[in-house]
């Protein structure tokens, strides 16, 4: 096209110098965006983790569980697993992408399918990582000032000296005189309490006091990158002196595992990726409907499938890097 | 519909001969990488504990890693390296230039406030 044929459309979009489609340009535009968010996300992560960095979570002793494995002690695996799904649904797509060039329409109806199962698959497993982060394992106390603690006791294990947690329901002792759950239809009306802890920690103490062998772990972290574990002594008056109230499992409130704000930002950053993958998957089976009824085989052109492609790559992209920043480092 | 694929990788150190052919290749390439990242992250090698700019090393490998798999993903799943250069660098250039900054300022102010915490101005250990 020669520039005075250009000039009369110029205003009109006739010149096309990214060489690219408008909704194809304006979804790119729209990750970028949503690439900043989601970066907004992560860096307060990194800000609230650089603030409290003797004292964050370690990931590995967090997200230990498979599904139908009990009590066995699996790292990472089903994050890995879950990595894994979303980079295969991704290739499905771009193979999605690629036979739509090739106006194969039942291709691209396998692979459009493939890539929903994947999806599903990678927030129901989210479900269920939510689901076992929220029930928790051990159990801790948590004390005045809001730190935690936690409970193990040495074992052998091969000749080496490891520290086991111990769950507070194996170990608390219970006691007379149970508080009760001050509800809204009695006392003073309509206002109740959240549902109390299993244990008092009154009752963790005698526990504590009973099973000789049994020490308190705090959340500070030593020069050996692990968590620190308090001598006999220091485990009782630790608990005695600052113990607050028993946590079971982690909610925006408390957090067994350690600081509240690395379940508030588990809870956030995954919820909001999990939202993206829900609604990259209803995207994804709307597209699939219009492809099954031929629509674009109509249109002879394939294009929707790759912008809601560049959608789903981009979810991809951004679990690559909650994987990393929450699982990883 | 000519659609032309750019099909090289690592600079035409590798050639695929079809796109199909590529999109494994990077598949391949990507679970490899996801691969050593969690081998790494479960077995934590002694060498990699060493404090480099501020964080163990262990920890810049998985950023770098986790750079490269977006590189690929952006790359080659997203097409990116078949658009023109000025889509390219509008879309890549603008947002890790921001975020670049940002995680700058916020990293930044988050070692402070350690450090205001850590030389104790703020009571936290009880």
């Amino acid at each position: 096209m020669s520039t005075a044929v250009a000039e009369g459309k110029t205003w009109g979009g006739g010149n096309e110098p990214l060489k690219a489609s408008y909704g194809k340009m304006m979804m790119w535009f729209f990750i970028v965006s949503d690439a900043l968010t989601f970066s907004g996300f992560l860096a307060a992560y990194g800000f609230s983790r650089f603030k409290f960095i003797d004292a964050w979570p370690i990931a590995d002793e967090v997200f230990t569980h498979f599904p139908f494995l009990h009590g066995v002690d699996a790292p990472m695996y089903y994050v890995a697993f879950m990595t894994f799904v979303l980079i295969m649904s991704s290739v499905t797509m771009v193979l999605a992408v690629d036979a739509g060039h090739h106006l194969n329409k039942s291709k691209v109806t396998i692979y459009m399918f493939l890539t929903i199962i994947g999806g599903i698959i990678f927030v129901g497993s989210q479900a269920w990582e939510w689901n076992t982060f929220i029930k928790g394992e051990y159990g801790a106390v948590q004390t005045k000032g809001g730190n935690i603690l936690q409970f193990g006791k040495y074992v052998d294990v091969n000749g080496e000296q490891k520290f086991k947690r111990v769950a507070i329901s194996k170990i608390a002792v219970p006691q007379h005189g149970e508080r009760v759950q001050h509800e809204r239809k009695n006392g003073l009306w309509y206002v109740g309490e959240a549902s109390l802890p299993p244990y008092t920690v009154e009752e963790v103490l005698h526990g504590l006091e009973a099973h000789k062998d049994v020490l308190v772990r705090t959340q500070i972290i030593n020069e050996e990158g692990e968590k620190t574990v308090l001598s006999r002594e220091a485990s009782i008056e630790q608990i005695k002196k600052n113990g607050k109230q028993v946590v079971q499992g982690a909610n925006l409130k408390v957090n067994e595992y350690g600081s509240p704000l690395f379940a508030d930002f588990f809870f956030f950053i995954t919820g909001f990726h999990g939202f993206h993958v829900f609604s990259g998957v209803m995207l994804n089976i709307i597209i699939f409907f219009n492809v099954v009824i031929g629509t674009y085989e109509r249109r002879r052109s394939y294009e929707m499938v790759e912008k809601v492609g560049l959608y789903w790559h981009f979810v991809d992209l951004v679990w690559v890097f909650v994987f990393t920043f929450f699982y990883l480092v | 519909m000519a659609h032309e694929h750019k099909l090289e990788i690592f600079r035409g150190l590798i050639k695929f001969k079809s796109n199909i052919q590529k999109i494994w290749g990077v598949l391949i390439l990507l679970s490899i990488v996801t691969i050593v990242e969690v081998i790494l992250g479960i077995i934590k090698p002694e060498w990699s504990m060493t404090p480099v700019l501020g964080m163990k090393l262990l920890n810049w490998i998985f950023i770098i890693l986790t750079i490269f798999k977006a590189y690929y993903i952006t790359w080659d799943f997203m097409h990116m390296r078949d658009e023109v250069k000025g889509l390219r660098r509008a879309v890549v250039w603008t947002t890790i230039f921001l975020i670049l900054y940002l995680s700058f300022i916020l990293l930044q102010e988050g070692g402070y406030v350690f450090d205001v915490y850590d030389q104790g101005y703020i009571k936290r250990d009880f």
